[in-house]
């Protein structure tokens, strides 16, 4: 197993009765880029800051790059950007990722250079002497991203990085993510927009009632069936019956026929059987099992509030 | 899928190739307490400029020093017709009074109004998630707002009392002989205010912080009125009530301190009012206020680095 950066045993937080985090376990390996998701109220935001030391934990363990969470020297090696990304809106934004930078430790020379790369980095390179509080919510986040970074973390925890984003600050969370990982850091990323989760990261983390219920690699859930939608005109039985010989599973829904093959080869013979027995085949699409249709089946139907 | 089972593992793809640790740039561990302070001071005090709080809170003080310049000005004139030159100075040493206690009030009140909300309102934003997740001390954060806020209460007292004691030796020729003292002794009424009101915001909304300490502050305010008059009608009872309260806040003990060192004995003697001196606390509540306040300080740091945020 590659080194560790995040090795959590059976965290677990209560206020009074009430139980936020019942069992955190989980080991994240350096340069992993993993997922936490789970419904509102599920524990993860309880989860995250007690991984940064915000919250003390009524039980259990956890290391953060081999030591303590919360300590001093853990902290210098991490980023991170909150959920509620709100910051001194009064400073500018390069008065922001100095005024961060210099409580991470580094010297006005060293921010001197980084300030600009990263306010550019981050599409703010025009603004970097306007007030936070003229910011939009989509810039603020994307200020709260360079601030997150200015310390090139080990570690970089990201909690809800795109939720104010517009298309193109959605992709540049992600390019950030994959920069990040390429130089070896980590990132712990909690989002409730999972084709984002889907496309940044390894291995997911599902938490319910504050307890992790399961844990995979990305796509990890797909089944090796082949399931795909056909859209048909001119369906007819014999079609039906022959398609029989490759699937017991296939139901015609109006002009599109699902159907679930054992092996991906059958396809091209599917398509045969149908255009040979007299059926129009205008489009054929592989049907998967997307991160959201997962995360809908693990958490059941919305309690409600 | 299965239940509840926990699925503990690292990725399969992403361990397979050994990777380095990432070139960080080794930050030890941090920017050490004092720097971590003097960030934190720099930024709480630019906070209050940046937002106007400071140059509103300037400008009310300079009408409130040009109001009394020109009242100063018409009692003088009006005196100096009429009343003997001992009368005079009595007039213009009871107006001095007057003001320096509004100024005392102002001074409380902006102690109280403009910390209530730097702890809680930081945790209830989220501002300082991102803040005390770098690696700094929580201490040295509480520690630098309070420097920051001290700074800015000593250029407002300096200001208000200051510019009062100023004006009536300017135009009226008066000058105690402990101004210094005077000055110091309102200022420690707004510090010990101050740290009171940072204690209670780290545990307390911003609200009940303020009302918290402005509640104290009336409590310390009515107890050193029952003081003056127990001690006034040789009532023991209300003299210890009194002094009870100023243990609890000693604020108005220190303002009835500021009162006997400004004016002339014979002035202070007369009756119940904020300033008289029929009972003036000792030096030793000086000291205790001092304390009163360093242990509010403490005790702010304390909750803060110990709670959850």
């Amino acid at each position: 197993m590659a080194t560790l950066t995040i090795d959590a045993y059976q965290l677990r937080k209560t206020y009074g009765a009430r139980t936020a985090v019942r069992d955190l376990t989980l080991q994240v390996a350096r340069g992993e880029a993993f997922g936490f998701l789970g419904p509102n109220g599920a524990g993860k935001s309880t989860s995250i800051k007690m991984l940064l030391g915000l919250v003390k934990p009524t039980g259990g363990s956890a290391l953060l790059l081999g030591k303590p969470v919360g300590t001093r020297e853990v902290r210098a090696r991490i980023g991170f950007l909150p959920e509620h990304f709100r910051f001194y809106d009064w400073l500018s934004a390069s008065e922001l990722i100095l005024f961060h930078g210099r409580l991470s430790g580094l010297t006005e020379d060293v921010l001197r250079h980084k300030i600009p790369q990263l306010l550019e980095r981050v599409g703010l390179g025009a603004q970097h002497n306007k007030p936070i509080r003229s910011f939009s919510k989509g810039m603020m986040q994307r200020v709260g991203l360079a601030q997150a970074i200015v310390n090139d973390p080990e570690i970089l925890f990201l909690d809800e990085p795109t939720s104010g984003l517009d298309p193109a600050g959605r992709k540049l969370v992600r390019e950030v993510i994959a920069e990040q990982r390429s130089r070896g850091a980590t990132v712990f990323l909690n989002s409730h927009l999972l084709g984002e989760v889907e496309q940044s990261c390894d291995r997911v983390a599902f938490i319910r009632d504050g307890r992790i219920v399961r844990m995979c690699e990305m796509g990890g859930w797909q089944s090796n069936e082949t399931e795909v939608a056909i859209k048909v005109a001119r369906m007819n039985s014999t079609a039906m019956e022959r398609l029989q010989e490759f699937t017991q599973d296939l139901r015609l829904e109006g002009q599109v026929l699902r159907l679930r093959a054992t092996q991906e080869e059958h396809l091209p013979e599917v398509i045969r059987c149908l255009v040979e027995n007299g059926v129009d085949v205008f489009s054929v699409i592989p049907q998967r099992v997307t991160l959201e249709d997962l995360f809908l089946q693990m958490m059941g139907p919305d309690p409600g509030l | 899928m299965t239940g509840n089972a926990i699925d503990v593992h690292a990725a399969a793809s992403a361990p397979e190739q050994v990777i380095a640790e990432p070139p960080a740039i080794r930050l030890g561990r941090g920017p050490g307490a004092w720097r971590t302070t003097l960030l934190m001071a720099r930024v709480t005090f630019l906070e209050a400029a940046r937002r106007k709080i400071l140059w509103i809170a300037g400008l009310a003080g300079v009408a409130f020093l040009a109001f009394f310049w020109t009242a100063l000005h018409f009692v003088l004139k009006h005196e100096r017709a009429q009343a003997a030159p001992v009368s005079v100075r009595e007039g213009l040493v009871m107006m001095t009074m007057m003001v320096l206690y509004a100024g005392s009030m102002m001074t409380s009140l902006m102690a109280v109004l403009t910390s209530c909300e730097t702890v809680s309102g930081e945790i209830a934003s989220g501002t300082i998630h991102a803040i005390a997740t770098k690696p700094v001390e929580r201490w040295c954060l509480v520690l630098g707002k309070w420097i920051g806020f001290v700074a800015m209460l000593t250029l407002y007292v300096s200001l208000i009392e200051g510019g009062t004691i100023g004006l009536s030796w300017l135009v009226g020729g008066y000058l105690p002989h402990h101004a210094l003292a005077v000055l110091s002794l309102v200022w420690l009424q707004a510090i010990v205010l101050l740290g009171v009101t940072m204690a209670a915001s780290t545990c307390f909304s911003s609200l009940t912080s303020g009302a918290v300490s402005l509640g104290l502050y009336g409590l310390a305010f009515v107890g050193g009125w029952i003081e003056q008059f127990g001690s006034f009608q040789h009532m023991k009872a209300l003299v210890d009530l009194g002094i009870l309260s100023s243990l609890i806040m000693p604020s108005d003990a220190l303002w009835r301190r500021a009162a006997f060192k400004f004016q002339p004995p014979i002035l202070g003697s007369v009756g119940v009012s904020p300033f008289s001196s029929t009972l003036v606390p000792s030096n030793a509540m000086v000291v205790y206020a001092a304390l009163y306040a360093l242990v509010a300080l403490l005790l702010a740091q304390f909750l803060f680095s110990r709670r959850d945020l």
